[in-house]
C-alpha cells in the first residue's frame, strides 16, 4: 500500500454541491495519474468541503494539478503541499482473529500504537487506530499475522502548521 | 473579446413578479444577456423551450439540420463577432450530438453556450427514452456544466454560463434543463447576479514580472514575439502591433492566432509550427528571447519539446495560469490578459539592437519563401488561396475545414484583421468549416465570408445545405477537391511507404449536389477557368455559391516537421 514511487499531498477546498468530487477526480484520471488515497468532509461552514488528495505524482508535477484543479469553478483553494510542515492523519479500523491465546499480545501491540479496542467478540477485536500513514502500516503489519480480516482507512488529511492556511 | 456587462435588469424598483414557465423564464433570460440568435434543431425534452421561442419576436432561432452544425456554427457566430455563441438540442441524441463543436470550443477556447433538454426529473437516472447523462459526458469538454433542476434557478444558471463563457480564458458552458422543469410554472427572478466564488480570472499582469519582461527584450539580440489566439480574445492587436511598431521585434503567429497581426506587416512572419513557414520556425529556434502571449506552447507549433527554441528565455503572458509552465518553463512567467499586459509592457520596452537579427531573418525568408508551380495543366491546391487571398485582399472572414487546404490557406491567406481566419486548431475536427462560415456569416452579415472545405470534411456536414439556401447566404463555399483525404494521403505517402489505406475518394459531383440543394454549383477542371469561377461566387448574392475546384491529386503540404520532431528534420520543398 506504501509502494508508490511518489505521493503528492493536494488540499482542495470545493464548494459543497453536486458533481464537484467527480470533476476533481476527472481532472486527475484524464491526466493517467492514480488517486492513491482522497478524503472529503465538510469544513467549519457546512458550504464548504475540503478535500484531500494523495497521488501517485512526481513533485514537479504536483503544482500543474493544483493549477487545473482551480480552474474548476466550485474550487474556492488548491494547494500542492510540498515543502511546509503539515500535520497528517489517517485513522484505520482493522478487524483481526483472535483467541484467548493473542488477545493479550494484541492488546500490547495496540498500546504501543495508541490504538483502542472498539468491537470485541470471541474471534474478531476491531482496533482504532490514527496516526500518519506510515504509522498506520507499521501497525497493520504488525497485526498480519494474527489474521487480518477486514482493514477500512480513511486515506488522508493534512493541514499545514501554524498560521499559514492549507 | 468583446466585454459586454452583465445587465440582468434595469429596474430599481422591484416590480412584482410575473408568473411564467421555466421555459419562458429561459427566454427571458437569454433575452437580458443580450441573445439575438441561436442555431438548433429541437426535439421531445426541449418542446417547451420551442413553443416559447414562438412567442420570442426579438430572438431568431435558425434551424440547422444536424445538431453538430448548430455546434460549429455557434463557434463561428462567436469567432467573428466575439460575442457568444448559443445552440440548442433535445436531450439524448440531440445533445451527443454536440459534444464534437463543443469540444473544439474548449479546446479553441471559444465563448458558447449550449442549452440542452433533458428527460423529466422523475426519470433521471433510470435509462429514460432519449436519456443520455449529458452533464456528465461534457463535464470534461466544457468550461463548465449544470443540471438546472428548479425553473426559479434558470436566471442565474444563464448568468453565470455567459458570464463563465464570455471572462477569463473563453470556453462553452452546457446548461441542461430537464422537460418538466420547462414546463413549471414559476416566479423567475431576473434581478438575480451571477454567483461564482470559486472564480476569479486575474487579469492585470504582476508589475514587476512586467518590468523584467520589459528588460529582457530591450537588451535582446534574437528577440521574437509568439502570438496566438489570446490576442484576439482579448481584442490585443492594437498594443501588439503597437509594441512591434516601436521595436521591430518581429512576430510570428499560430494557427489560432492568424488575424492576431496584420500579415502584411513587414514585422509579421507568418504562421509558425508545423506547416508554417520555414523562416518563422528557423527565426523562433534562434531567438534568444521569446515573448510568448496567448499561446500553449501546443505540439503543432513546438514540435519535439526539449528542441523548441533550445536557446531562449520564455516570457509567457496568459489569463489561464494553468498554461504557464504546462509544456514549456517560463523564465518569466506573467499571468494576466493579453490586453492589458501588453498595454503596460509595451512603453517600457526600450527597441533592442536587431538589425542583424532582421538581416539574418530576411536572409532566411529570401530563400525559403512559399511557392508552388502548376504542372501539367493541373489546379495547385496553393495557386486557388493564393487567388482567394488576393481576390478578397486578405479582408474576407474565411473558415475553413481541417486538412492539406487547412494549411495551405493558413499559409497563402494573409489575414488582414482580426477575427478573419476560423479554423478549428486544437481539435481539427473535420466538417467543422462549412458551418462555422455560415455561424461567421449569420454574426457579420455586412462581410464577405467564405468556406474553404476539403472534398472529405465538406460530406461530413454538407446536408446543411438546406440551411444556408433557406436563409439565403451570400455564402461562397470553396471546395478543394484532391479526390483524397488529403492530408492522410501525404502521411502515407511520407510514413507508411506510399500504402494509400482508406485515404482515396470517390466523390459526388458536388455542384449538382449544391443545385439539387437549391444552391449555386460550378464544377472546375482547368487552371483557367479558376478566377473567373471564385470571382463570380464571391460576387454571388442571396444563395449560396459552391465551387468544386478539381486540384492537382497529387500536391503534398510543405514545409513540414514531422510529428514530435523539431526544427532541423524540416521538409522542405524541393
Ligand atoms: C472528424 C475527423 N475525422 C478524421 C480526421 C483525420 N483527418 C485529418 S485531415 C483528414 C483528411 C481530410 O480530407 P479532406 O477534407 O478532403 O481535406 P484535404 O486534406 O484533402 O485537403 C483526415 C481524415 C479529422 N481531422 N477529423
Ligand atoms: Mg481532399
Amino acid at each position: 500500500m506504501s509502494e508508490i514511487a511518489h505521493a503528492a499531498t493536494i488540499s482542495v477546498l470545493v464548494q459543497n454541491a453536486p458533481g464537484v468530487l467527480v470533476r476533481v477526480a476527472g481532472l486527475i484520471r484524464r491526466r493517467g495519474v492514480n488517486i492513491h488515497s482522497l478524503s472529503v468532509g465538510p469544513t467549519e461552514d457546512p458550504s464548504i468541503s475540503r478535500m484531500t488528495i494523495v497521488v501517485d505524482t512526481a513533485p514537479e508535477r504536483t503544482e500543474q494539478f493544483a493549477k487545473q484543479l482551480r480552474k474548476v469553478v466550485e474550487v474556492l483553494r488548491a494547494t500542492a503541499i510540498d515543502s511546509s510542515p503539515t500535520v497528517d492523519r489517517e485513522l484505520a479500523l482493522i478487524k483481526v482473529n483472535v483467541t484467548p491465546g493473542t488477545r493479550l499480545e494484541i492488546m500490547e501491540i495496540a498500546n504501543v500504537f495508541r490504538a483502542n479496542v472498539v468491537d470485541l467478540t470471541e474471534k474478531t477485536m476491531t482496533l482504532e487506530v490514527t496516526g500518519k500513514g506510515e504509522k498506520v502500516d507499521a501497525f497493520v503489519q504488525l497485526l498480519v499475522k494474527y489474521g487480518i480480516r477486514e482493514v477500512a482507512r480513511t486515506g488522508q488529511v493534512t493541514l499545514v502548521r501554524g498560521a499559514q492556511a492549507t | 473579446m468583446v466585454r459586454q456587462v452583465i445587465a440582468p435588469g434595469s429596474a430599481k424598483t422591484a416590480a412584482p413578479r410575473r408568473q411564467m414557465n421555466g421555459a419562458q423564464t429561459l427566454v427571458e433570460a437569454l433575452r437580458r444577456v443580450g441573445v439575438k440568435l441561436l442555431f438548433g434543431h429541437p426535439g421531445g425534452a426541449s418542446l417547451p423551450i420551442y413553443d416559447a421561442l414562438y412567442d420570442a419576436q426579438d430572438i431568431r432561432h435558425i434551424l440547422v439540420r444536424h445538431e453538430q452544425v448548430a455546434a460549429h456554427a455557434a463557434v463561428g457566430y462567436a469567432r467573428a463577432s466575439g460575442s457568444v455563441g448559443v445552440c440548442t438540442a433535445t436531450s439524448g441524441p440531440g445533445a451527443t450530438n454536440l459534444i464534437t463543436g463543443l469540444t473544439d470550443a474548449m479546446m479553441d477556447s471559444v465563448a458558447v453556450v449550449a442549452i440542452t433538454g433533458q428527460v423529466p426529473r422523475p426519470v433521471i437516472g433510470n435509462d429514460a427514452f432519449q436519456e443520455a447523462d449529458v452533464t456528465g459526458i461534457t463535464m470534461p469538454i466544457t468550461k463548465y456544466n449544470t443540471l438546472v433542476m428548479h425553473p426559479t434557478d434558470i436566471p442565474r444558471a444563464i448568468y453565470n454560463a455567459f458570464h463563465l463563457a464570455r471572462t477569463g480564458r473563453p470556453g462553452p458552458v452546457l446548461v441542461d434543463i430537464p422537460r418538466d422543469v420547462s414546463q413549471e410554472i414559476c416566479e423567475p427572478d431576473f434581478e438575480t447576479v451571477p454567483h461564482l466564488p470559486g472564480y476569479r480570472p486575474v487579469v492585470e499582469g504582476n508589475p514587476n514580472q512586467i518590468t523584467e519582461a520589459a528588460d529582457a527584450l530591450s537588451a535582446a539580440a534574437r528577440p521574437i514575439i509568439y502570438a496566438g489566439g489570446g490576442i484576439l480574445t482579448s481584442g490585443a492587436t492594437p498594443e501588439l502591433t503597437a509594441l512591434v511598431d516601436a521595436t521591430g521585434i518581429p512576430v510570428a503567429l499560430t494557427l489560432m492566432g492568424k488575424g492576431a497581426m496584420d500579415e502584411m506587416h513587414p514585422r509579421c512572419l507568418g504562421m509558425l509550427g508545423m506547416h508554417g513557414s520555414a523562416f518563422a520556425n528557423w527565426a523562433i529556434n534562434s531567438a534568444d528571447v521569446v515573448l510568448a502571449v496567448g499561446v500553449r506552447f501546443d505540439d503543432r507549433v513546438t514540435g519535439r519539446l526539449k528542441d523548441f527554441a533550445p536557446h531562449a528565455r520564455f516570457i509567457h503572458v496568459d489569463i489561464d495560469p494553468a498554461e504557464i509552465g504546462k509544456n514549456k518553463p517560463a523564465h518569466i512567467p506573467i499571468v494576466g490578459d493579453a490586453k492589458q499586459v501588453l498595454a503596460a509592457l509595451g512603453p517600457r520596452v526600450r527597441a533592442p539592437q536587431i538589425e542583424a537579427w532582421w538581416k539574418q531573418i530576411e536572409e532566411w525568408r529570401r530563400r525559403n519563401p512559399f511557392r508552388y508551380r502548376q504542372r501539367d495543366g493541373r489546379i495547385s491546391h496553393q495557386y486557388v488561396c493564393d487567388l482567394l487571398n488576393r481576390l478578397t485582399g486578405g479582408r474576407a472572414i474565411v473558415a475553413t475545414d481541417v486538412g492539406q487546404h487547412q494549411m495551405w490557406m493558413a499559409q497563402w491567406y494573409r489575414c488582414r484583421e482580426p477575427r478573419t481566419f476560423i479554423t478549428s486548431g486544437g481539435l481539427g475536427a473535420m466538417g467543422f468549416g462549412f458551418p462555422a462560415a455560415m455561424g461567421a456569416k449569420f454574426a457579420r452579415p455586412d462581410k464577405q465570408v467564405l468556406a474553404l472545405v476539403g472534398d472529405g470534411g465538406f460530406q461530413m456536414t454538407l446536408q446543411d445545405l438546406s440551411t444556408a439556401v433557406e436563409h439565403e447566404l451570400s455564402l461562397p463555399i470553396v471546395i478543394l477537391n484532391n479526390g483524397a483525404l488529403g492530408m492522410v494521403r501525404q502521411w502515407q505517402t511520407f510514413f507508411y511507404r506510399g500504402r494509400l489505406s482508406s485515404s482515396i475518394l470517390r466523390n459526388p459531383d458536388f455542384a449538382a449536389v449544391a443545385q439539387a440543394f437549391g444552391a449555386r454549383g460550378i464544377r472546375v477542371t482547368r487552371p483557367d477557368e479558376v478566377e473567373a469561377a471564385l470571382t463570380t461566387a464571391l460576387a454571388t448574392e442571396g444563395v449560396p455559391c459552391v465551387v468544386d475546384v478539381h486540384c492537382d491529386p497529387e500536391e503534398n503540404c510543405l514545409p513540414m516537421i514531422p510529428s514530435g520532431q523539431s526544427v532541423a528534420e524540416m521538409i522542405l520543398d524541393e
